[in-house]
């Protein structure tokens, strides 16, 4: 008959809790997962993210700074009043050089008084004194490699299938570091409802075959919406591409940014 | 009409000079004082470890009037390291998520089990082993509620024969050897979650964790310093002066380390002078002047360097009060400049936007969760745990036996 308190017996039983224990935080991991996908994402049923590529355009020429798409964005998504913005644009100036200063270009001025929501204010300098004077809406630059996903301490923020960067609201702890980690400025702590938040691409829109708030408001076809994986006749996304040179912001991060921009100058970052 | 719309920015964003993104034009940074304290009592922690280790494992006799009062000093202070943290939280309640489904690609997820490791298999077990032979002797001696709780700390465990306080040494030894990587973990890791940042040129650095560890040595040092001269003091005993001067050497040989570190840092920045180097300029020149220059550089290392390093070379010279004076003067004025580096990474790292185009400032304010009354508090309560913890465990009535037993209690006037 074997020792129950044989060498054996107890190694083995504490070789099994062991697994037990380390296979736990796998299970819930795996299990958080699935939920992300089916819970967070607003997405109607039957809605399969592996079908889709979503992306964003940015042309900056045809940009006027409106601030239409700052306010749908607010309106449609509920972003509380205040320095919170899921998108914003940004108001470059750029002065003409001092006669003689040997220099290529004067300052530049940058501005985006409530995300450009209400307009900006009279300009900096005077208008024969301009060199450049441009608009840049921002938003989440839906990155290939998140520095806020790759630091969120428990996986709340994810990158969906689909090219969209997530949060999943009942799961973020509220402790701010993809916020930190984020180079663009794109998140925020929502003061209400205390976790972290951004653009997601007005996810429960595009799931049901509509676009973005932002784009849909748009009336200079600024912002370009589109599906890599779904190309349309006459696409504008892939028109975009083929008309323009394109650039990422901070490219030097190595975050590489899916939502490229035509027409930025070396001042946008 | 654009008259009043710049009246309105002028009134929504009166803490910023430049070009901020629109999100973090918030009223305080995102992480706070809470976040500075964080760093901070973690590295006491890690360096009042480090300084008992210097006892058990280096076989540093002359410290062992200290050794159990930095081991309390480190669980005191480990108690309330978690605190700041689950504070400042958005959904507190949800902190549980951290240990349970942890992100592993994040330097934030490992906290919890680096913490609880660290309390559970290095501190509280080393501690244990450590007094496991007085609450016997304690439990027997001593009578109503301090009698239970030792009765209660022994955990039935009452064999007090030769061999079992033999292994009882042995094991506490095999802890102090873990504990020391545990503790640099524990610490690292915690400049690595600012060091892993790399939007932030301030934080994103590969220095950080080390400048962290060293720090915290020397914080924890310092905080052993003055804990044992406060309590001799309170308990109008002598300081046992041969501790105290290898105390003040090996505080100073780390702060030479650390302020090696730091200036390298300092160097490596100012010669590559990247990116967003001339706001880090103006950051010291300007937002961090008295913290920075003032705070950290001149008084909380360069003074104590200066004058703990005039001690290595005459201390012969000098008498026994100057130096006690000279000791507690230093200790405390780099306790207070490693708090004012805390304060420079982490509110220096969220006063300037990373957009690069402009600075914020930040005003604390007094009450709330965020503000000065709150710091205080936490603060101030791990030397509220540390002074109960005196009073159980290094009881001038109790005798003691063991390492660290010659204890400031037991050194006579």
């Amino acid at each position: 008959m074997s020792n129950p308190l044989s060498r054996r017996n107890v190694l083995g039983r504490l070789g099994a809790l062991a697994a037990g224990l380390a296979a736990l935080p796998v299970v819930k991991t795996a299990k958080a997962a699935v939920q992300k996908v089916l819970v967070s994402s607003n997405a109607p049923k039957g809605y399969d993210p592996t079908k889709h590529k979503w992306v964003m355009a940015i042309d900056i020429n045809q940009c006027i700074g409106c601030g239409s798409c700052v306010e749908a964005c607010k309106k449609e998504n509920k972003v509380p009043e205040g320095p919170y913005f899921r998108t914003w644009v940004e108001r470059y100036v750029i002065e003409k050089p001092k006669p003689g200063s040997g220099e290529a270009r004067g300052q530049t001025h940058v501005d985006s008084p409530n995300g450009g929501m209400r307009g900006y204010p009279e300009l900096p300098v005077a208008k024969e004194d301009i060199q450049h004077s441009f608009f840049v809406p921002k938003l989440c630059n839906l990155c290939h490699h998140s520095p806020c996903v790759q630091v969120c301490p428990v996986g709340a923020t994810f990158d969906a299938p689909d090219g969209a960067v997530l949060i999943d609201p009942k799961y973020c702890i509220g402790c701010g570091f993809c916020i930190q980690a984020c180079p663009y400025g794109c998140r925020f702590l929502n003061p209400v409802t205390k976790v972290a938040e951004k653009c997601t691409l007005c996810y429960h829109r595009i799931t049901r075959g509509l676009q973005p708030a932002c784009v849909e408001v748009c009336p200079t076809q600024a912002r370009i919406f589109g599906d890599l994986k779904n190309p349309i006749p006459n696409d504008p996304i892939q028109e975009f591409y083929a008309k323009h040179r394109v650039s990422a912001l901070k490219a030097h991060l190595g975050t590489e940014p899916r939502v490229l921009y035509a027409g930025a100058d070396r001042e946008v970052q | 009409m654009s008259g009043e719309i710049t009246n309105v920015v002028v009134e929504v964003m009166p803490h910023f000079e430049g070009f901020v993104y629109p999100n973090e034009a918030t009223h305080h940074p995102l992480w706070s004082v809470l976040i500075v304290l964080y760093p901070y009592i973690t590295g006491l922690v890690a360096g009042a470890f480090i300084m008992a280790s210097l006892v058990r494992v280096f076989n540093v006799k002359a410290l062992e009037p200290v050794y159990r009062l930095s081991m309390l000093t480190a669980f005191a202070f480990l108690l309330c390291a978690p605190l700041p943290l689950l504070f400042h939280l958005g959904q507190p309640f949800r902190s549980y998520q951290v240990m349970i489904t942890p992100h592993l690609t994040s330097p934030m997820a490992i906290f919890g089990f680096v913490y609880a490791w660290y309390l559970m298999a290095v501190l509280l077990l080393e501690l244990w082993f450590d007094y496991r032979r007085d609450l016997v002797e304690w439990s027997k001696t001593t009578s109503g509620f301090k009698g239970v709780l030792y009765r209660l700390f022994t955990v039935g465990v009452t064999d007090t024969s030769e061999q079992s306080v033999k292994l009882d040494h042995k094991i506490g030894h095999i802890l102090s050897i873990v504990g020391i990587p545990s503790a640099f973990l524990l610490h690292g890791y915690v400049g690595f979650i600012f060091g892993s940042v790399k939007a932030n040129p301030w934080w994103g650095n590969v220095l950080m964790p080390i400048i962290f560890i060293m720090s915290a040595m020397v914080s924890g040092i310092a905080l052993c310093v003055l804990n044992y001269m406060i309590l001799t003091w309170i308990r109008r005993r002598t300081v046992d002066m041969r501790c105290l001067d290898v105390m003040g050497m090996f505080l100073f040989y780390a702060l030479v380390v650390d302020a090696a570190i730091e200036g390298l840092d300092w160097i490596h920045r100012v010669y590559s002078a990247e990116e967003g180097f001339q706001l880090m300029q103006y950051m010291a020149r300007e937002k961090l002047f008295y913290t920075l220059n003032v705070g950290q550089a001149l008084l909380g290392t360069l003074v104590p360097l200066l004058v703990l390093g005039g001690l290595q070379l005459f201390r012969h010279r000098v008498s026994d009060l100057a130096r006690r004076r000279m000791y507690f003067a230093s200790a405390l004025l780099i306790v207070i400049g490693v708090l004012a580096m805390r304060w420079n990474v982490v509110i220096g790292g969220q006063l300037f936007s990373k957009s690069l185009r402009g600075v914020m400032s930040y005003k604390m304010e007094f009450a709330g969760m965020e503000g000065w009354f709150m710091a205080a508090v936490v603060l101030a309560l791990p030397f509220v745990i540390l002074t109960i913890l005196v009073k159980l465990f290094l009881s001038e009535k109790l005798p003691t036996t063991g390492v660290g037993s010659d204890q400031p209690a037991a050194t006579p006037a």
